[in-house]
Order: structure tokens, then C-alpha cells, then sequence
């Protein structure tokens, strides 16, 4: 369909208009709750950018990078990962794990040990409904969704049973003080540059920009990521050209599991340095959003991720100046996941109409 | 042994029964929409954004004018119910729209829909009653009331049949029998009548139905009202025929996954549904009640309780006991031939 598409228009102008009508409604959602969008907009971008906000702003880009990534990479082979939230939540416990089996001296291999408990955890919990897509043909996206639920049972039993520290809050004892992982105010300050101290932004930030770059890499610059793409637009044409979907289906899920669990290096390891409850904080959702405005391309996602980012730390603020609830961002959040995604043809039908009626006059 | 007979298994079933409503209403609307080729993963959403409503409205309906009321009385709880029900088919609708008219992915309408129902219900509720998303505790005449069927206070001392009729089978709220009733309906709809054999059709292949003249369309969008009809009732019994008596943030709690999950695990078909939900819904009574269930080998803590009608779900997804196989057409938007 998008042949006859220019590629400025399938690539551009299409999700620029889809995120104008995803916007432009939820103004009329803050006009309905009687407050001043203009003002609000306001509000959020002063949240966001201030020398606090701008801490807590890239902290939640990070982890929307990762969830972002994570579901893009699976949509390259057709899968739709709804499992972040689960694969993420595991992650924690993963990392939780090794921080607190060893007195880490360093930092440096804290954070090796950690990158790799997190992304194994992730991955094994995509692995199953990875496995039982593949062999068994069970759909994807209920499974994921099962072990979503799943993982929220057992994290809530390991934080008040075997993991929980002492006292009656549900969550784990504390991570060793020298695995603790350099904050964006300790790395930039040694560039010379000033940075919040307290700011909850930490090395992940440069781990999840990394992460985008080796994305890119896999699905463009390998021979396995182009076997992913040709999976993803055609599962016979793939099985025709001797590409084993379980082999695929399995990668693509592992790789999405672990990119998923590496939000958990953020927030556990980078800023709560224990394992509390509801750790993903919905992170793993708005993943879902932050692939689908992307494009599914690493350049996207990181656009997207900084959006969601923006949008998360300004919620906050609105809260604090307006007493608008945060939900407001989980409805901005449902509407560009709306929009952009199963309401795309709304924009795509009209443009396909103006740009092919064109093109055939020119020629 | 007769003691746990007759007390704390009656109890038990009687709870199972006021948990399975919202899940077997809501499995039902499932039932619908997937049997007419539509997925519908956004269940969660319209009884949410439901249970909103009927809360809402049966407040203000029976507020005193004087605090801005409609002083509707008795008829308040009435008004709350057909609010949530026009709010579900309003959310039903948006689906139909992406996935029927637009040919959208269906999948990711759904989650869409469970997320703006998330967040806008605590919205609203917020600026009209600033009770943090909650919405006003409900009274006499704002909620529906146990109803004692006909003898059940005479028979109450007979024996065992006594006992499951006076506990069991009377003392719940109106929406209970109407979900026991819609399933008996929902049989003879699907099974015996042209509609529903249309719908059937429809779901596993639209193309021959339309050969056969039959709009695809319009038969799909009939499913979705339906649907959004059965999740209006489900959201409204959480917040009108519960303890709850009202309405409370993300109140649904995952119930229309639970819903989703008992749908596959029924197979799509609605006697099976009704014991699946059945089912479920003795799980959460026996994890409401005991916070460890000690099985004499081993100790089961009450999260694994709270999870086994998901892991259920995955193990017969994954086909090892009876295999689950959807509508063939699910979710595939359907593009007339020219």
C-alpha cells in the first residue's frame, strides 16, 4: 500500500497528523475537565525542562527507550510483545538477585552483572510465550497478557515472603552502597558540566542510546534482522526462502524480552537500589505507544521515547500546580496509541487518495 | 464433614457466584464480538469506564437537588445502570469504527481503549466529585439489593436442599439472574436462531457470507452494540451490586482479562463459559478466604491463587489439555472484493 506512498508522506507527514489529532483531542479532554490547555501545555513543558524536571525527564525516557525498543524489535517479525510490563517486573526481581547475592565493590561490575541479570530475566519470561507461539500456535498477545498477571502474583508474593526485608513494607532489602551506578550528576560533572543532584537520571540513559544504535544495527545492517523483516511481512515467502519461524519468533522475543528487562537496570539497580512493588510503573505499556509513534525505527523511538518522557515529568507537574490527576497522561498516551495506531487509516486513506491521484497526473 | 457441607462450602459457592457475574457478562460480550471475527482484548476498558458510570449516574441521580441531584429516588439505580450500558456501546462503537470501518489493527485498538478508560474515568470523576477519582459512597435506592426469591425464608430449614436454595440461590441482586438468564439466551441466539448463525458465519468466513448478500459490516456492528451492552452490565454490577457501592480507580482489577481468559478457556461457547467463569470465580472466593491454602503436601500462597486462571489459561492455550482454536476469521479486517 505504501508504495504509492511518497516516502516524506508514509514516514512524516502521516505520524505528524495522527499525533496533531491525538493532541488536538486530548485539549478537548482538558477543555471538558474545565481546564485551560494552553495553560497546561504550559505547565507540562515548564515541568519538564526546569533544572529539576529535566532529571526526572531523561529517567523516564530511559526507560521508555528500552520498553520502546523492546516492542519495535518484535514488531519487525510481526509479534506483538504486550508482555514488557511482566518481562520488566521479572527483570527487577533478576537484578534484585545478584545485587543482593554478593557485596559488589565496584560499581563498573555491578553494573556488568546487572545488565546481564536483567536482560536474562526478561528474556526467560518471554521465552514461554515465545515457545508456545511458535510450537503450539497459541496467540502471542493473550499469552503475554497472562504472563503480564502473572508476573504481578509473584512479584507481590516474593515482596512479602521470601525477598521482603525486614519490617512490613513489600520490598526487598537494599542493594549494596558501592553497586550503586553513577547518576547523570556524577557523569556529566566529569565533563565539567552542572547537573541536578538528586536527579534520578543515571549511566542507564547512555545504555538505552547505545541500545537504540545496536537496534538499528540488528534490523538493517544483519543478516538477521533482515531475516526478521522478511518474517514479519510474509511468514511463507520467509519459510519459502528456508527461514524457520520458531528460530525467529524465538530471537525476536528473547531479544525483546531482554530489551524490556533492561528498564529494570534504570529503575532498581539506577534509582530505587531495592526492589519495591509496581517497580514498571506502566513503562512496559507505554512501550506499546512509543514503537507504534516510532515507526518500529530506532530514530523514533528515541524521538517517542523523549516525548513520553516530557510528558510523564510535565504529568507530574500538572498535578502538583493544577490538581489534574496523572491520569491525563495514561488518556494522552491511549490516544496517540489510538490514533497513530488502529485509527492510522483515518489520515492514511484521504493522503493515499491526494498523493496517488497526483502522482498519476504528473506521469 | 456435614458442618463444612453446609456452611463454608455453601459459603464459598455463594461467593463464587457474586464473583463470576462481572466475569461471565463480560466473557459473554467477549463471546459476541470474537464470534463475529472481531477481537476484543478492550473488555477491561468498557467495564471500566461502565462501572464509572453507573456509579456516577446513580449518585447524582439520587443526590437531593439541592447539592445538584436529580431527587430520582428508587429510579436512581436505573439511571446508573443505562448510563454504563450507553458508555460501553459508546466504547464498543469507537472499536467497531477502527477495526470494522478503518480496518485497523484490532488488537491494539483494544488496548488503546483499556487505557483511555483507565485514565479518563478517574479524570471526570475527579473534576465532578473530587473524591480522588472515587465516586460518592451509593445508598438505599442508588444500588441494587439482594432479592429473597419466592419460599426461600419457609424452605430455609430444610435440609441441605434447603440450604443451598436459601444461601446459594436467593439473596442476590437482579444483575446475578439476568447473567444466568443471558446465558440460556446467548445459547439460543447463537444456536437457534438466523442471527446467530450469520454471526457464526461471519466470524470464520465473512467472504462467503458475503456472497450470500449478507452485510459483514452491518452484522459485526450489531455483535459490538451486544458486546457493548454485556460489558455495561458487567461494569455496572461492580459498582451498583457490590459491597463497594460505588465506584473506585481501576475498580475492574483485571477482571476483563480474567474474562478473556475464561472465553478461550470455554472455547467461545457460552454454557462452557458460564462454568468457566464459574470456575474462576471460585478461585478468587477461596483466595478471598484463605490467605495460605494449606493442601496437607504442600502450602499454596494466596497469590498463586490469585494467578491460576491465568496460568490455566496459558496451559490450555498451549494446547496440552484440549486444544483452544478461535473464530477462523478473528481479527482480520475484512476488505470487500471488487
Amino acid at each position: 500500500m505504501n508504495k504509492n506512498l511518497p516516502k516524506w508522506v508514509d514516514l512524516g507527514l502521516i505520524p505528524l497528523l495522527t499525533l496533531a489529532l491525538a493532541f488536538a483531542v486530548s485539549g478537548l479532554v482538558v477543555l471538558s475537565i474545565g481546564q485551560d490547555p494552553i495553560e497546561v501545555v504550559k505547565v507540562m513543558i515548564q515541568g519538564a525542562f526546569n533544572p529539576f524536571g529535566i532529571g526526572h525527564t531523561l529517567y523516564f525516557t530511559t526507560n521508555f527507550i528500552f520498553t520502546g525498543l523492546a516492542v519495535a524489535v518484535a514488531f519487525h517479525a510481526r509479534l506483538f510483545n504486550i508482555g514488557g510490563e511482566g518481562q520488566a517486573g521479572l527483570a527487577g526481581v533478576g537484578v534484585a538477585i545478584v545485587m543482593l547475592s554478593y557485596d559488589w565493590p565496584h560499581w563498573s561490575i555491578a553494573l556488568v552483572v546487572g545488565v546481564m541479570a536483567a536482560m536474562a530475566f526478561g528474556a526467560a519470561w518471554a521465552a514461554i510465550p515465545a515457545y508456545l507461539q511458535a510450537k503450539r500456535g497459541s496467540h502471542i498477545v493473550i499469552t503475554t497478557i497472562m504472563f503480564n498477571l502473572i508476573a504481578t502474583a509473584l512479584i507481590g508474593y516474593l515482596l512479602v515472603g521470601p525477598m521482603q526485608a525486614e519490617g512490613s513494607l513489600p520490598e526487598s532489602p537494599g542493594f549494596p552502597a558501592a553497586a550503586a551506578l553513577p547518576s547523570m550528576h556524577v557523569i556529566l560533572g566529569w565533563f565539567g558540566i552542572e547537573f541536578d543532584k538528586f536527579a534520578p537520571a543515571n549511566i542507564s540513559f547512555f545504555l538505552a542510546l547505545i541500545a537504540a544504535l545496536l537496534v538499528w544495527i540488528l534490523i538493517w545492517k544483519t543478516r538477521l534482522g533482515y531475516e526478521m523483516r522478511a518474517f514479519g511481512h510474509s511468514e511463507k515467502a520467509a519459510v519459502y526462502a528456508g527461514i524457520s519461524p520458531m528460530k525467529i519468533t524465538m530471537i525476536a522475543m528473547l531479544i525483546s524480552g531482554a530489551l524490556s528487562g533492561m528498564m529494570a537496570v534504570n529503575t532498581v539497580q539506577g534509582e530505587a537500589e531495592r526492589l519495591v512493588l509496581g517497580a514498571v510503573e506502566g513503562a512496559g505499556f507505554i512501550g506499546i505507544a512509543v514503537a507504534l509513534m516510532g515507526r518500529s525505527h530506532p530514530v523514533g523511538v528515541l524521538l517517542a521515547a523523549f516525548l513520553f518522557g516530557i510528558l510523564t515529568q510535565g504529568g507530574a507537574e500538572l498535578q502538583f500546580s493544577l490538581g489534574i490527576p496523572a491520569q491525563m497522561i495514561t488518556v494522552i498516551q491511549a490516544l496517540i496509541i489510538m490514533f497513530t495506531g488502529s485509527l492510522e487509516n483515518l489520515v492514511r486513506i484521504p493522503m493515499e487518495k491526494i498523493f496517488i491521484r497526483a502522482g498519476k497526473g504528473a506521469s | 464433614m456435614m458442618d463444612f457441607l453446609t456452611n463454608d462450602l455453601l459459603q464459598l459457592s455463594d461467593s463464587a457466584v457474586r464473583f463470576a457475574t462481572p466475569l461471565l457478562l463480560a466473557c459473554l460480550a467477549g463471546l459476541y464480538s470474537e464470534r463475529a471475527g472481531i477481537f476484543d482484548i478492550g473488555l477491561e476498558g468498557k467495564m471500566l469506564v461502565a462501572a464509572f458510570a453507573a456509579g456516577a449516574f446513580s449518585a447524582i441521580a439520587g443526590m437531593p437537588a439541592s447539592e445538584g441531584g436529580w431527587e430520582m429516588g428508587a429510579w436512581s439505580v436505573w439511571v446508573g445502570l443505562g448510563a454504563a450500558i450507553i458508555a460501553s456501546i459508546m466504547f464498543s462503537m469507537i472499536h467497531a469504527f477502527a477495526s470494522i470501518t478503518l480496518r485497523g489493527n484490532q488488537l491494539i485498538s483494544g488496548v488503546a481503549i483499556n487505557f483511555f478508560a483507565a485514565g479518563i474515568t478517574v479524570l471526570i470523576g475527579q473534576y465532578w466529585f473530587k473524591m480522588g477519582g472515587q465516586t460518592p459512597q451509593l445508598r438505599e435506592g442508588q444500588r441494587f439489593e439482594p432479592i429473597t426469591l419466592p419460599f426461600a425464608e419457609s424452605l430455609k430449614d430444610v435440609p441441605v436442599l434447603g440450604d443451598i436454595y436459601y444461601q446459594l440461590i436467593s439473596g442476590h441482586n437482579i444483575i446475578v439472574y439476568m447473567g444466568f438468564a443471558i446465558v440460556a439466551l446467548t445459547w439460543w441466539v447463537l444456536y437457534r436462531t438466523r442471527f446467530g448463525l450469520r454471526m457464526r458465519a461471519v466470524g470464520e468466513n465473512p467472504g462467503a457470507v458475503d456472497t450470500a448478500g449478507i452485510s459483514v459490516v452491518k452484522l459485526r456492528y450489531s455483535a459490538l452494540i451486544i458486546t457493548g451492552i454485556l460489558c455495561g452490565l458487567a461494569g455496572a454490577y461492580l459498582s451498583l451490586g457490590t459491597a463497594a457501592a460505588g465506584f473506585g480507580k481501576d475498580m475492574t482489577a483485571g477482571r476483563g482479562f480474567i474474562a478473556l481468559a475464561a472465553l478461550i478457556f470455554a472455547k467461545w461457547k457460552p454454557i462452557t463459559a458460564m462454568w468457566a467463569t464459574l470456575l474462576f470465580g471460585m478461585l478468587e472466593a477461596i483466595g478471598n478466604k484463605y490467605q495460605t491454602l494449606d493442601l496437607g503436601f504442600i502450602v499454596l500462597p494466596g497469590q498463586f491463587m490469585q494467578a491460576l486462571p491465568y496460568i490455566l489459561t496459558v496451559v490450555i492455550l498451549a494446547g496440552f489439555v484440549g486444544k483452544a482454536i478461535p473464530p477462523k476469521a478473528g481479527g482480520e479486517p475484512y476488505v470487500k472484493e471488487r
